[in-house]
């Protein structure tokens, strides 16, 4: 690398994130602490039935036994970051006032410049066709579009608590069906303190119309964000869904740990998309979002679908493993990603893929940008279980680097139970060439266009398999993150 | 006043210091061809290198004046938009960055130092089909990755398309017909003509003369070792490619 590239490229390590200021709402806190007192008030402010928050008790008392026995921790990550003392952040957190809102006319007008800022204005997305947004700021939903259009087809869309309120059956029935409160120690805490999200129930050959489309934002100072989603594809229904977001500058580190189910029956197929892109830290890592989410898709039915697709450019830590279980014949898993590290931040993130059914086949596909002192690593299983005949995966994992000081790790495992399973594995990892950056100084392109040119090739692939206009925004969050000291 | 003007360009391999360029003297007026002949590692493709600025070589003395102006004081991608142009030896493949994409961004870069707006998608579009037929490429590959995957013959005539787009003051063409056969050299060489122009400079590196049968040049020089030992017209490729260059090399030493 040049002198100049290397300059360029610490400068870019070193950039500021953009989108970080905080919206003063007044808001209804609840006092630091993980006890049950505080389980039930968050039980109690949702109004919450008591099938409800005996559940939330059950995993409180599992989180609670993990938090005394510091052993039983995830501690495989190639992470590294200060034990968080759980004793010492408030669980609940909602936007004050009235919680629901008809038009738009009456939502704090405050609350809409953010949406603004950030490039996301309801009044926009509402004139943009296709799109329902569910937004989720800090805990309780605020504002839902589109609903009833989607109610025509009998497409649920509505925020986790009013799911809760008006579809209880399947609530129950679903809810941590695909991650257990026991699964691991963030699933537990999410179980016991989630304070709302999005549900999603797609009826029987119901093709849903439209991308849905949540925004997420943590918005109180030291409160962490718990938020749960549902998603159940009845047979022979197909629903896309977005999830993006991006977060306010803070001082210390906020916690979120949040949990995806999907349910994917017969012949359904589930489109998962995400852009992430929490507040990072400073550039020596203060204060940045650690974001530790346990996101799982159940193939139930033959010939279901599911696919992850995710950009992940923010955190200080990121800890996520967007899975699939294969358990229908004929079922297909994918897993589609670009990770973008800088600065200090940390991402260990990849896919399981669990081969039950005959003939289920998972394509994983990762690429990692690793620029700064940044750690990017890639974690992947794929597990072919003793009956799924003629299983077959391939993985992909692509790590560039950025610079000399950064790091690019990949963690593949591999069980094989069946000898008919065909696996295959490819791994490659490059640096941006100075005799690419030349090339294109060469057509008069610059040392700073041309490493986002490169980069944005790179990570074309998985892009590419956005919805169009999530594409586009993140095409143009990837170039941002890559702009150095300008602006 | 000489469009490009070498003066005792001496040039070295950063990493090793190995001495490369021993002395070059060049003149280029706007509008001639010049082609540089030469044995293996006389120098021609550095010369080339140190022209577009690639920063493996030092410039240890001398001066290069373009357009009047000293160009070894700009940035690569300065020199570029100033007008000068390297179709690459090899060409480097970019990764899932397409053609139409890459030269947009050069197009306009481009564009921009010279004070003109941006062009529209559909002019865009219209100069790439245009310029891809000067050298017989099916506009299909304007959506493939910058030579990735290219075959030897379609990287060549890419950079001749790249030229075409970009409309150079001068432009530098090292080994262009290696790795060509007859009929991708024709269709090479049939580009570079066509773009022959008044304002325009060519320099042409090549170690046959073969090239020299389609692309005539005004000049020839010969490097040997570092340095140009010998200039004449057309008829100095021929009476290379009888003799070789072992009697220059005599010549220069008799001398």
């Amino acid at each position: 690398m040049s002198q100049t590239g290397t300059d360029y490229l610490h400068a870019v390590a070193a950039s500021d994130y953009k989108y970080g200021f905080v919206t003063d709402i007044e808001a209804d806190t609840a006092p630091k602490g993980f006890n049950e007192d505080v389980i039930r008030l968050i039980s109690a402010k949702k109004e919450e039935p008591e099938w409800m928050l005996a559940w939330r008790l059950k995993a409180f008392r599992y989180a609670l036994s993990l938090i005394e026995d510091k052993s039983r921790y995830p501690r495989w990550a190639h992470l590294t970051y200060p034990d968080i003392d759980f004793q010492d952040i408030s669980y609940y957190s909602a936007p004050n006032k009235k919680p629901k809102y008809e038009s738009l006319d009456e939502v704090d007008p405050k609350l809409l410049e953010t949406f603004e800022r950030l490039g996301i204005s309801l009044e926009e997305q509402k004139r943009l066709a296709g799109v329902a947004v569910d937004v989720v700021m800090d805990s309780v939903s605020v504002h839902t579009t589109f609903k009833e259009q989607l109610a025509e087809l009998g497409i649920i869309f509505c925020s986790f608590g009013e799911a809760v309120q008006n579809h209880p059956e399947l609530v129950q029935k679903y809810m941590g069906s695909v991650v257990p409160y026991t699964d691991n120690f963030y699933a537990a805490l999410n179980s016991a303190v989630f304070s709302d999200g999005s549900f999603c129930y797609i009826p029987k050959g119901v093709r849903c119309p439209m991308e849905l489309s949540t925004y997420f934002r943590i918005n109180q100072a030291g409160t962490g964000q718990f938020e749960r989603t549902l998603i159940i594809a009845e047979e022979g229904s197909y629903v896309s869904y977005l999830e993006g977001c991006t977060a306010p500058m803070r001082d210390e580190n906020q916690l979120h740990a949040a949990v995806v189910e999907i349910i994917a029956h017969k012949d359904a197929e589930v489109k998962y998309s995400t852009i992430q892109n929490w507040y990072p830290g400073d550039a020596e890592g203060r204060g940045g979002v650690y974001n530790f989410v346990t996101k799982r898709g159940l193939c139930e039915g033959d010939g279901s679908k599911i696919s992850w697709t995710q950009l992940e450019t923010g955190s200080a830590i990121t800890w996520k493993y967007p899975s699939v279980i294969l358990k229908g014949d004929h079922s297909v898993g994918e897993f589609y990603s670009v990770a973008f590290t800088k600065g200090r931040q940390q991402a260990d993130t990849g896919t399981k893929m669990i081969h039950i059914g005959k003939h289920t086949k998972s394509t994983i596909i990762s690429k990692g940008i690793s620029a700064g002192q940044s750690q990017n690593s890639y974690r992947g299983l794929v597990k072919i279980n003793k009956n799924a005949h003629h299983a077959r995966n391939f993985s992909q994992c692509d790590s560039m680097l950025l610079g000399d000081r950064c790091g690019a790790h990949t963690f593949p495992y591999i069980e094989i139970n069946n000898h008919t399973a065909q696996v295959e594995h490819e791994a490659t990892t490059t640096k941006v060439g100075e005799d690419q950056i030349f090339y294109c100084n060469q057509r008069g392109i610059s040392e700073e266009d041309a490493i986002k040119l490169i980069v944005s090739g790179f990570a074309q692939e998985i892009l590419a398999k956005l919805p169009m206009e999530f594409a586009v925004e993140a095409r143009k969050l990837l170039s941002i993150e890559l702009e150095g000291s300008v602006g | 006043m000489a469009l490009l003007d070498i003066k005792n360009l001496h040039a070295r391999v950063e990493e090793t210091g190995m001495n490369i360029l021993k002395g070059v003297n060049l003149t280029i007026n706007p509008g001639e061809v010049h082609a540089i002949m030469g044995p293996n590692g006389s120098g021609k493709s550095t010369l080339a290198s140190v022209l577009a600025g690639r920063e493996d070589y030092e410039v240890t003395e001398g001066e290069v004046l373009y357009k009047g102006q000293d160009l070894l004081e700009m940035e690569p991608d300065e020199r570029a938009r100033e007008g000068v142009f390297l179709a690459f030896q090899y060409p480097v493949a970019l990764p899932g960055v397409s053609m139409s994409n890459f030269l947009k961004q050069a197009v306009n870069s481009m564009r921009e130092h010279r004070g003109l707006d941006e062009l529209s998608a559909g002019d865009f579009l219209k100069l790439m089909r245009e310029k891809a037929q000067l050298v017989h490429l099916d506009p299909s590959f304007l959506r493939r990755a910058v030579n990735e995957g290219f075959s030897g013959g379609e990287k060549k005539r890419n950079e001749i398309f790249q030229m075409a787009m970009l409309d150079p003051t001068l432009a530098i063409l090292d080994e262009t017909d290696s790795g060509l056969d007859i009929d991708a050299l024709r269709i090479v060489a049939d580009g570079v003509n066509k773009m022959r122009a008044p304002d325009r400079a060519f320099l042409v590196i090549t170690h046959y003369q073969r090239l020299l049968d389609y692309i005539v040049p005004d000049i020839v020089h010969v490097m040997v070792d570092g340095r140009i030992v010998k200039s004449g017209d057309k008829t100095l490729a021929l009476e290379l490619e009888e003799k070789g260059y072992d009697w220059i090399r005599e010549e220069t030493v008799a001398a």
